[in-house]
């Protein structure tokens, strides 16, 4: 089917496989920050925004997001690397693969939920899973992030 | 020492790429018009292929090629990532008549797409004779169903099997008359425990993707803890000259052992041997699950006396181990369930430790960070908990009076000498920071739930001593800086940034003058790979050396363009200047770059390797605080500790995480992942749905400290850091448990179920 | 694996009505989608509702209404649902995975396919609500739930009465987001009590006797012994059947106990 996705503001008027999930969509065409960790919607790993909100995107039906905007770790790279040093100066990232999820999930938390305590903010992020930290290290950068909130001197929403 | 990058925090070097999502990992780089490779797997959990209809699977649109047992190399080999000759026994084909387990290779499909892949895997005929297959590991052992029949079966060398017996390995080590110490012995207590095969569930599954080059030579880019053990075993088992493989490791999402073995490689290889076209194999998670490799399950039996004063006087342990379908990893995992764990009682005692390894008609078992040990501790530790108990003694105590002394010899752990150890003062500190004097053995929370506390101890290896092999070579270019050449696989781990942070600290430099290539072996120097906790111990040494013989070579070139005497040469990092005279001075720059100008260039590179004699162990101390509610039998771990000697940190930040996913993945194992098989064979738990490895919610703030030690013979003082940590937590919790609650559970997991109904 | 021929977005429930009748074997109507790969399906048309407004949250004659499209995670989120019935909404769902999965997953999806293990359809049974079909117009959940899924319906929404009462909700799980290996709800108006018990394993059912119990003042652990005795349990990868019986009666006693201490307050 015919469909008209905006990625990070771009759009894209594809024709795609009816039974294309998001993430297949968004990997093709270059978003590599999506990553694929599980087949049962289980780990977090493929987490993007569609219309700001952070959903599944290996469950997500390409096809719904037609008409929609997504958003990828791509699109919101200077945030994301703002918190990121918080996550490299732990060295909580380690192998990576399910930072740019994580990531995406770290920053939709932030919009969403105002001072949030730290069982919500584990709440929150319970479904984005990590095989190497044990995610002391995930939360030691939260913390240090939220406590210095530097999206408010950089001057982002 | 006045240390300036080796004991510091150093970010990882790519760890801005990492969490920017950037394509570094092998999935992100597969070239376009890549084939794609799918693995049609066996249903049956033994069988013999009686034929096999492909003909109209050919024939879909866009496939290029459908293989089966008949058209593979008939040359056995193994998977496991060890050095030549390996110990594990050649028991494979790529393809083979017969299967020994549910997800055994039946076909190999390759194709345009994935739908048109799925369309011929799904018109592919396959017609078996279904044989009964052997599932249960404790009776495998001389049962009339057998795994291996093959005449082609092949050993390098004797482990103590026999083919015919469904026994891989078997085997004793023993040191003193064990039955009449325990005779002797005031106290004897006597316990078996069952672990299970966890997955290691990194979460970048396996994948590879391969193409010819201009030479026609076979490229297989993929991710690997083993690059230069994957291009032998590659070669051999599509019976090529190993000039024509070359290996590439990218990023990889994870390893924790299991891409130690080879899972993935050969199939999109063998694919583009064939068609010549590029291709390329993802794993799906269930494939990950299902047809890869895991820890090995075990059932250990431990036998321990002791004196009333609590010196412990012999020490007798059996461990069985399921090695799966195939034999990769098995005679060696075995060896660390006692020569990890005997030594640190086995001071004044007795000890005798023996095992057997079995076939079965189950996964393959392989490589998982802990390696044998990990089994070893949860039984050698619960039974040090319950001897503390009957002799009425602080575990604590009973540790501190039986830990073997530095300067002595250790008989338990291949006669080799203690060089460093502060595993007395982990104890000691760990007790304090969870409070072990006020929680001990539990505390009452309210009416139905109550808190407990448990400890164990531990000790890993680092590397295997005279057999893991490192070279590395540190290169000054025309511009002043250097490139570090290693062939370690960083992993996630952060070994890149760590040699390069010994290397820095060894040329006196900024780190950012150091560039890391990654492993190519083609370019990179040759390597055993990352694991068996070497990378710090053997491969920082193989830094430690080609650095500073750089030095040296760096400052005797400065002392020919300044004409001075080479010992008058003094190397500072920046530049080469006259002792006596320090007005007199050429700048690195400078230097570097009339090395490779005109007359009397030379391009200064250096290369080391290392190889240790030894293996130092790294020790640490693991305290476990739950919650349980005794109605339900939920159980929470609210608070770890982990004190770890691993000799001097080199990166405290990499170190603390290590230590901290280490124990996280110690907890999932001893409470919540549970592998388990149906009555016909086919593993039930192969989703994130139905494995469950810990989420945030399940894990408190782990906390972490370091006791360092100085080992004499690692670089800096480092020992390692790897494995160590994953060891504590099953055998710290189950005591926790009984303390609270009064249930021993022997048998991993630790569930509510098991709990509330013993 | 699953395959869609088409996929298609009507524009009124007429229209979706009509697509799903062409051929209600070939059709599937899309809910949150979440298990839609983990099933072998071939659709031939997929019927997506989400451009129909039924991600609505209202309270409407009487009753808190919840569409079809209603994520798990507005459940969590919305005024409306988290102060009523003491939050045992969002409670239910809350352990489900993570936040990106109950932005997908639905209340539509969720309450049709009636999963042994959903936690929500355990909640709502509890709290007697009624779900609205386009052709079967509303029925009781209870019975909805006791009735094989057919898939000549569509879901449209859920209602629960907006009467006040008082509830709590209860599980076990083995990891803190699996599944339940066990859940109960309970609920109290007027001091006529609902309780229900989910995940064991099979769909969430009411435990009559352990309600009768509570409507006669035989107390909380009556209550759980009687849930225990009256409904079956079973085994499976998570649990046997003997483990959840005694997680019946306790997580029962536990509901039913913080309902009245919420009742006090």
């Amino acid at each position: 089917m015919k469909v008209k996705i905006t990625v990070n503001g771009m759009l894209y008027n594809k024709h795609i496989p009816n039974d294309m999930m998001l993430l297949e969509f968004l990997r093709k065409y270059g978003y590599v920050s999506v990553k694929r960790g599980c087949d049962t919607s289980n780990c977090g790993l493929c987490t993007v925004w569609v219309e700001g909100k952070p959903v599944l995107s290996c469950s997500y039906p390409a096809a719904r997001a037609d008409g929609l905007n997504v958003t990828t770790l791509e699109g919101v790279k200077e945030e994301a690397a703002s918190f990121g040093r918080y996550m490299t100066a732990q060295g909580a990232e380690q192998c990576g693969y399910c930072s740019p999820g994580f990531i995406m999930a770290v920053l939709a938390m932030r919009r969403e939920l105002t001072d949030p305590t730290e069982e919500e903010i584990s709440n929150y992020l319970a479904g984005n899973l990590c095989r190497c930290s044990g995610y002391a290290g995930q939360t030691r950068a939260l913390r240090a992030w939220l406590n210095d909130k530097p999206w408010e001197k950089e001057g982002q929403a | 020492m006045n240390l300036r990058y080796v004991n510091q925090a150093v970010p990882k070097l790519d760890g801005a790429a990492l969490t920017g999502g950037k394509g570094v990992y092998t999935e992100d780089m597969v070239p376009r018009d890549c084939l794609v490779v799918q693995v049609l797997r066996s249903p049956h959990a033994h069988a013999r292929i009686k034929s096999i209809r492909k003909d109209a699977a050919s024939r879909v649109p866009g496939i290029a090629c459908i293989l089966t047992w008949e058209d593979v190399p008939q040359i056995r080999y193994t998977l496991a990532g060890q050095s030549y000759p390996e110990p594990s026994p050649y028991d494979r084909y790529i393809l083979e008549r017969t299967v020994r387990y549910v997800g055994d290779p039946v076909a190999i499909v390759a194709g345009r797409d994935k739908d048109c892949v799925a369309k011929a895997m799904r018109m592919i005929q396959v017609k078996y004779d279904i044989l009964e297959p052997v599932l249960d590991f404790e009776t495998a052992l001389d049962n009339p169903i057998v795994v291996h029949s093959e005449d082609d079966y092949f050993h390098h060398f004797d482990i103590g099997g026999d083919q015919k017996r469904n026994l891989v390995s078997s085997g004793c080590d023993a040191d003193g008359d064990v039955d009449a110490a325990l005779a002797s012995c005031d106290v004897v207590v006597e316990g078996t425990y069952y672990t299970k095969a966890n997955a290691q569930a990194m979460m970048e599954t396996f994948r590879t993707y391969t193409y010819l080059d201009h030479n026609r030579r076979l490229n297989v880019v993929t991710s690997t803890q083993v690059p230069f053990h994957c291009r032998r075993t590659i070669a051999r088992a599509l019976g090529l000259p190993k000039n024509m493989v070359r290996v590439v490791k990218p990023r990889i999402g994870g390893g924790f052992g299991a891409k130690q073995t080879l899972v993935s490689e050969l199939f999109p290889a063998i694919v583009t041997l064939r068609t010549g076209k590029p291709a390329k194999i993802v794993y799906t998670r269930k494939e990950s699950f299902q047809a890869s490799n895991s820890r090995h399950q075990m059932r250990v039996h431990v036998k321990v006396g002791a004196m009333k004063d609590g010196t412990i006087k012999a020490v007798d342990m059996h461990a069985l181990s399921n090695a799966g379908a195939y034999g990769e990893h098995a005679s060696t995992t075995i060896g660390l369930a006692g020569h990890k764990t005997i030594p640190l009682y086995a001071r004044q005692a007795a000890f005798r430790f023996s095992w057997d390894v079995v076939y079965t008609n189950t996964m393959a078992a392989g490589a998982y960070r802990g390696y044998g040990a990990t089994q070893g501790c949860f039984a050698m530790e619960s039974a040090m908990n319950e001897l503390a108990e009957q002799l009425h003694m602080d575990p604590a105590q009973l540790r501190l009076m039986n830990l073997p002394h530095v300067g002595e010899n250790m008989a338990a752990y291949y006669n080799e000498p203690l060089t460093s150890c502060k595993l007395p003062q982990c104890i000691e500190r760990g007790m304090e920071l969870i409070g072990w004097k006020e929680k001990y053995p539990c505390v009452k929370v309210d009416d139905h739930r109550v808190r407990g506390v448990g400890m164990a101890v531990t000790m890993q290896g680092s590397g295997i001593s005279a057999i893991d092999t490192a070279s590395v070579t540190i290169k000054l270019n025309d511009d002043g800086y250097y490139t570090l050449m290693i062939g370690a696989t960083d992993m996630g781990t952060g070994c890149d940034t760590i040699l390069a942070q010994m290397a820095a600290e060894i040329l006196n430099c900024p780190m950012e003058r150091i560039t890391v290539d990654g492993v190519d072996t083609d370019h990179s120097p040759f390597d055993t790979g990352s694991y068996a906790s070497s990378t710090t111990y053997v491969t920082g040494m193989a830094v430690v050396k080609a650095c500073t013989e750089l030095n040296e070579k760096i400052a005797n070139q400065g002392a020919r363009r300044l004409n001075i005497h080479p010992e008058r040469a003094e190397f500072d990092g920046d530049k080469v200047y006259d002792r006596t005279n320090p007005e007199t001075s050429i700048t690195l720059d400078k230097l570097a770059q009339d090395l490779v100008v005109g007359e009397g260039t030379q391009w200064l590179t250096a290369t080391a390797s290392h190889c240790s004699p030894t293996s130092p162990p790294p020790f640490m101390a693991g305290f476990a605080e739950v919650e349980v509610d005794l109605e339900t039998g939920e159980t929470k771990v609210v608070d770890y500790v982990g004190v770890v000697d691993c000799g001097t940190v080199i990166n405290k930040n990499l170190a603390r995480v290590q230590a901290e996913g280490g124990i996280a993945q110690g907890i999932g194992m001893a409470l919540l992942e549970d592998i388990n098989y149906d009555p016909k064979g086919q593993m039930v738990n192969s989703t994130f749905m139905t494995y469950k490895i810990p989420c945030r919610t399940d894990l408190p703030e782990i906390r972490v400290e370091f006791q360092e030690s100085y080992e004499p013979n690692g670089p800096f003082g480092a020992k390692s850091i790897g494995e160590v940590v994953i060891n504590t937590p099953s055998p710290a919790i189950a005591q926790a448990v009984y303390n609270a609650t009064g249930v021993r559970v022997r048998s991993l997991p630790i569930t509510a179920e098991k709990i509330l109904m013993g | 694996m699953y395959t869609i021929k088409s996929y298609v977005f009507p524009e009124t429930l007429a229209e979706a009505d009509e697509l799903l009748h062409r051929d209600i074997r070939a059709a599937a109507v899309l809910g949150g989608c979440c298990w839609l790969k983990l099933g072998c399906r071939r659709i031939s048309r997929a019927i997506d509702l989400t451009r129909l407004s039924l991600d609505q949250i209202e309270v409407k004659d009487g009753c808190l209404e919840l569409g079809a499209c209603v994520t798990l995670h507005q459940l969590e989120t919305h005024p409306a649902v988290t102060s009523r019935f003491d939050g045992i909404l969002g409670e239910s769902v809350s352990h489900i995975v993570g936040v990106p999965f109950r932005n997908c997953a639905t209340v539509g999806g969720s309450v049709f396919s009636r999963f042994g293990f959903s936690d929500l359809t355990c909640a709502l049974l509890a709290l007697d609500a009624t779900v609205v079909l386009y052709r079967g117009g509303e029925i009781p959940l209870d019975r909805f739930m006791a009735s094989p899924i057919a898939f000549d319906d569509i879901l449209l929404k859920v209602r629960i009465r907006d009467d006040g009462r008082q509830a709590a909700y209860q599980s076990v799980r083995r990891s803190t987001t699996d599944f339940p290996t066990l859940a109960a709800a309970v609920s109290c108006l007027n001091g006529q009590w609902t309780v229900s018990v989910g995940a064991r394993p099979a769909r969430a059912v009411r435990a009559e006797g352990a309600a009768a119990c509570l409507n006669e003042g035989k107390g909380a652990a009556a209550a759980g012994q009687a849930a225990a005795e009256e409904l079956t349990y079973g085994t499976d990868l998570r649990a046997g059947a003997d483990y959840r019986k005694k997680l019946a009666a306790v997580l029962v006693r536990r509901a039913a106990e913080q309902c009245m201490e919420e009742n006090k307050g």
